[in-house]
């Protein structure tokens, strides 16, 4: 049994019949005058089945628009601005290298998603979670369930993280599921199959869960929905303000006196698929600070 | 008015309520020591191919259609406290006259559950729904509620003032039911009621008297004179005209279901059948009382093997010493007792919210027991359910997404499968300064207090540096030049070293020094150039050990 579909011929705007399951055979659609032709009533039969399946297909004029996905917060105002948020129902990737703030980015997330009474998840790729981070950031930590995975190999460790996603998305109910790849090596990050991202972007679609991947380098490809890559530009240190009083000093600063304040990072939008219009490669800069700097 | 509810060839019965299968087969339960086993109950089928109480069970297994089976008071004790289940869940004033019967108060039962033949009904149900076939009657006294059940099958509803009219057909036999029951039973019961019984059995046979009717009709005096005291109250109970108070029982406290194996179990995907079945019926109990359940005790007795160091064995039953230490490790933790020839196994679910979902438990109890299997042919199975007033809980419109406790609990336990059960859950932070001063414990997010809603991050404040762990520490080697720290070579992770690009430290600590893990340590955070990038890490020189560690990144 073979079925029929008619497409316009753009060189001479004439209707095709391609005949699908019997090979690429491509033959000219008969006259009309040929269809009104007694003696021929298989043409006309089949022409009005073709007509039949022409009125079941939905102009494009009339294809329903998908609706915006609602954008939650992502706990600092800079980045709100940049990417007006972080959408639910859709994939959202930050990456960047070591020390470019991409832990502190998941973790001012995980702390706005648990203050607004959100159960969130944390799988962790490497382990590499710190508590007292978590804390400082403001995590409620009862709303957020921690899954440790990566107590063997990298390879291993991928493969827990991605059954324990499956379980998680098959589960529902999260606000915010984070998946950790920051610590994996690229080439073991790489590995995991584009169609594995496109069932996750698929489990998570009509959804109220954001779901989140933070790792070294883009890996979901076009199954994003936001992609964020970060940078370090500086660090910031007591020592800027002590050397201005101590320039003249001809004795070095001593590190006891040096004290972490915080880092100042740099947000690049490289690809939102939340508007129409592609958009426009877009930075930022915003700080953060250390729980200690006060 | 009473209601009794009466569950007939009570051993028999309890027998089908553990394996259903036997219900369409000819079945004889059989008791006694080796070689001496004798049938000591039997199912009409049974019957009806010629097996009798009495007969030896050499005698009985000659019959190839028969099925048989030996007693097990186990299953017997725990088919009554279903009975007695089912009754409380329509009164709170239930007798437990008898291992098969128990007696209900319906006063004031009406304006609750409906007319009285519907409850005498709804409770047949109830019964039947518990793997119990019983007779159920409704009278004005209980002793002619018991004595209805007893004579009439089904669902016996007697009108006041009626009882006498309505018992009259029973026979004389149903007034000591009690005590001349099985015949096997009565020999081994032989004491001074019974033998009063027998005697007054058959002088009534004597006189003639076959029904309660006719015993109704004799002159009380002329039988006070000849059978005394017993005779009038016999006549009463025959009239139904007997009052008594009723002696209630106390709510059971603890759902159990139990079986015995005829041959050891040696897989999981059979015990799970099994389970499956235990598991509905306490369900079925939890149920009728409107109850759910936070904690499920799993025992299984096991095969101890021949052969085996019951102490240091091959077949993953650790020691009690062993079970003492993972007590201490787990939340929900094996314990094996090994006494004589044989062993225990147990497993405890603990559930964050009363549940009350058979499929659910089941699944839960075979990932449990996928991740601790029992190591030994199981010979007999206890389940045990800690009853709990069920949740409620208001649905909100605007409330934030939160998953569903049972499909949650799931979820965790195959997650726990997969990585490990002290890896899944919350975090609890420890009052020490120590570097991993953290608890793992169960993810219970109904739990979490509704804290006050803070000032989200975003709105002013500015985001917490964070740092991230490597676990474990990465082990270093550092360069000083005159003295400050100059380069870091790590053997592990190449883009974790460099030369010391800015540093800030010492910030030494110290603790636990009072205890067999004390520690003590300077911490630098420090800016590591490497090939083509900068990377702030926290360095750490361990003062006892005298190593060097990086332990994480600032990301």
């Amino acid at each position: 049994m073979s079925s029929a579909v008619v497409s316009t011929s753009a060189a001479q705007g004439r209707p095709f019949v391609f005949v699908v399951g019997e090979g690429a055979e491509v033959c000219s659609r008969p006259s009309g005058a040929e269809l009104c032709t007694e003696g021929r009533p298989p043409q006309r039969a089949f022409s009005t089945f073709t007509d039949a399946r022409l009125a079941s297909v939905t102009p494009a004029s009339r294809l329903a628009v998908r609706p915006a996905a609602e954008m939650v917060s992502s706990g600092i105002a800079a980045m709100d601005a940049l990417t007006g948020g972080l959408p639910r129902g859709c994939l959202t990737e930050i990456c960047g290298p070591a020390s470019s703030g991409r832990t502190t980015l998941l973790l001012a997330v995980l702390a706005a998603a648990t203050q607004r009474g959100e159960c969130c998840v944390l799988v962790d790729a490497s382990d590499a979670l710190d508590p007292q981070s978590a804390a400082d950031a403001g995590v409620e930590l009862d709303r957020l369930l921690w899954i440790r995975c990566g107590e063997n190999s990298p390879e291993k460790s991928l493969e827990q993280l991605l059954r324990a996603t499956d379980l998680l998305l098959e589960s529902g109910g999260f606000g915010l599921i984070a998946l950790d790849l920051g610590d994996l090596p690229p080439q073991v990050a790489r590995r995991i199959p584009l169609t594995t991202w496109f069932r996750f972007r698929r489990a998570v679609e009509h959804t109220p869960t954001v779901l989140l991947a933070v790792e070294r380098q883009s890996i979901a490809g076009s199954c994003s929905s936001l992609l964020i890559k970060l940078g370090l530009i500086k660090l910031t240190s007591s020592e800027d303000r002590i050397s201005e009083q101590h320039l003249d000093s001809q004795f070095p600063l001593p590190s006891q006196a040096q004290l972490l304040t915080g880092l100042e990072i740099t947000a690049e939008l490289v690809r939102s698929r939340l508007d129409r219009k592609p958009v426009r490669s877009a930075e930022i800069t915003f700080a953060s600070k250390t729980a200690w700097a006060g | 008015m009473f209601a009794c509810i009466f569950v007939p060839n009570f051993p028999v019965a309890a027998v089908f309520r553990a394996e259903p299968e036997l219900r369409a087969r000819a079945v004889a339960i059989f008791e006694g020591k080796p070689p001496l086993e004798k049938v000591f109950a039997v199912n009409e089928s049974a019957g009806r191919i010629g097996i009798t109480p009495g007969m030896t069970k050499a005698q009985a297994e000659l019959c190839s259609e028969l099925t048989l089976r030996p007693r097990s008071l186990l299953q017997e004790s725990v088919a009554h406290a279903a009975l007695l289940n089912c009754s409380q869940s329509f009164s709170p004033r239930v007798e437990d006259a008898a291992a098969d019967t128990a007696i209900l108060d319906l006063a004031g039962m009406e304006s609750l559950f409906g007319s009285l033949p519907e409850i005498a009904h709804n409770l047949f149900r109830c019964a039947a729904t518990l793997g119990l076939d019983g007779n159920v009657a409704v009278a004005s006294n209980p002793d002619a509620a018991v004595l209805a059940a007893r004579g009439f099958s089904g669902v016996t509803v007697i009108p006041s003032g009626q009882e006498a009219d309505s018992l009259g057909s029973l026979p004389v036999e149903v007034l000591f039911a009690g005590w001349i029951g099985k015949e096997g039973e009565g020999k081994k019961k032989e004491d001074e009621p019974q033998k009063e019984s027998v005697h007054l059995l058959a002088t009534l046979e004597r006189w003639g008297i076959r029904d309660l009717r006719a015993l109704a009709a004799l002159p009380e005096v002329a039988l006070s004179e000849r059978l005394g005291q017993e005779g009038l109250r016999l006549q009463q109970l025959a009239r139904g005209a007997a009052s008594r108070t009723l002696v209630p029982v106390e709510a059971l406290a603890v759902f159990e279901e139990a079986i015995e194996l005829e041959y050891p179990i040696m897989l999981l995907e059979p015990l799970a059948f099994l389970l499956n079945r235990l598991l509905e019926q306490i369900c079925t109990r939890l149920a009728a009382r409107a109850l759910a359940t936070q904690e499920l005790r799993l025992t299984l007795e096991l095969e101890n093997l021949a052969g085996v160091d019951p102490q240091l064995d091959t077949f993953g039953i650790p020691s009690e010493s062993d079970a003492a230490h993972s007590a201490t490790q787990s939340q929900s933790p094996a314990q094996h007792f090994i006494s004589g020839r044989q062993s225990k196994f147990c497993r405890t679910l603990r559930l964050p919210l009363p549940m009350l979902d058979p499929k659910l438990f089941l699944k839960l109890l075979q990932l449990d027991l996928n991740a601790h299997p029992p190591g030994a042919p199981i010979l007999k199975i206890h389940l045990a359910a800690e009853p709990a007033r069920p949740r409620s809980a208001q649905g909100g419109l605007f409330l934030p997404p939160s998953p569903e406790p049972e499909k949650l609990e799931l979820t965790l336990a195959r997650i726990a499968g997969l990585v490990g059960e002290p890896r899944v859950g919350s975090l609890e932070l420890l009052d020490t300064h120590r570097a991993e001063g953290f608890r793992m414990r169960r993810f219970m997010p109904e739990a979490a207090q509704k804290t006050k809603r803070q000032e989200v991050a975003g709105e002013g404040k500015s985001a917490v540096a964070a740092l991230r762990r490597f676990r474990p520490p990465l082990r270093v080697t550092v360069t000083l030049e005159n003295g400050e720290l100059a380069h870091v070579l790590c053997s592990k992770k190449k883009e974790a070293q460099g030369s010391v690009l800015w540093k800030a430290g010492p910030w030494r600590s110290s603790g636990d020094w009072w205890e067999r893990e004390a520690w003590a340590r300077d911490e630098w955070d420090i800016a590591l150039q490497n090939a083509d990038s900068v990377a702030l890490y926290r360095l750490v020189h361990d003062l006892l050990g005298g190593s060097w560690f990086l332990e994480g990144t600032y990301d």
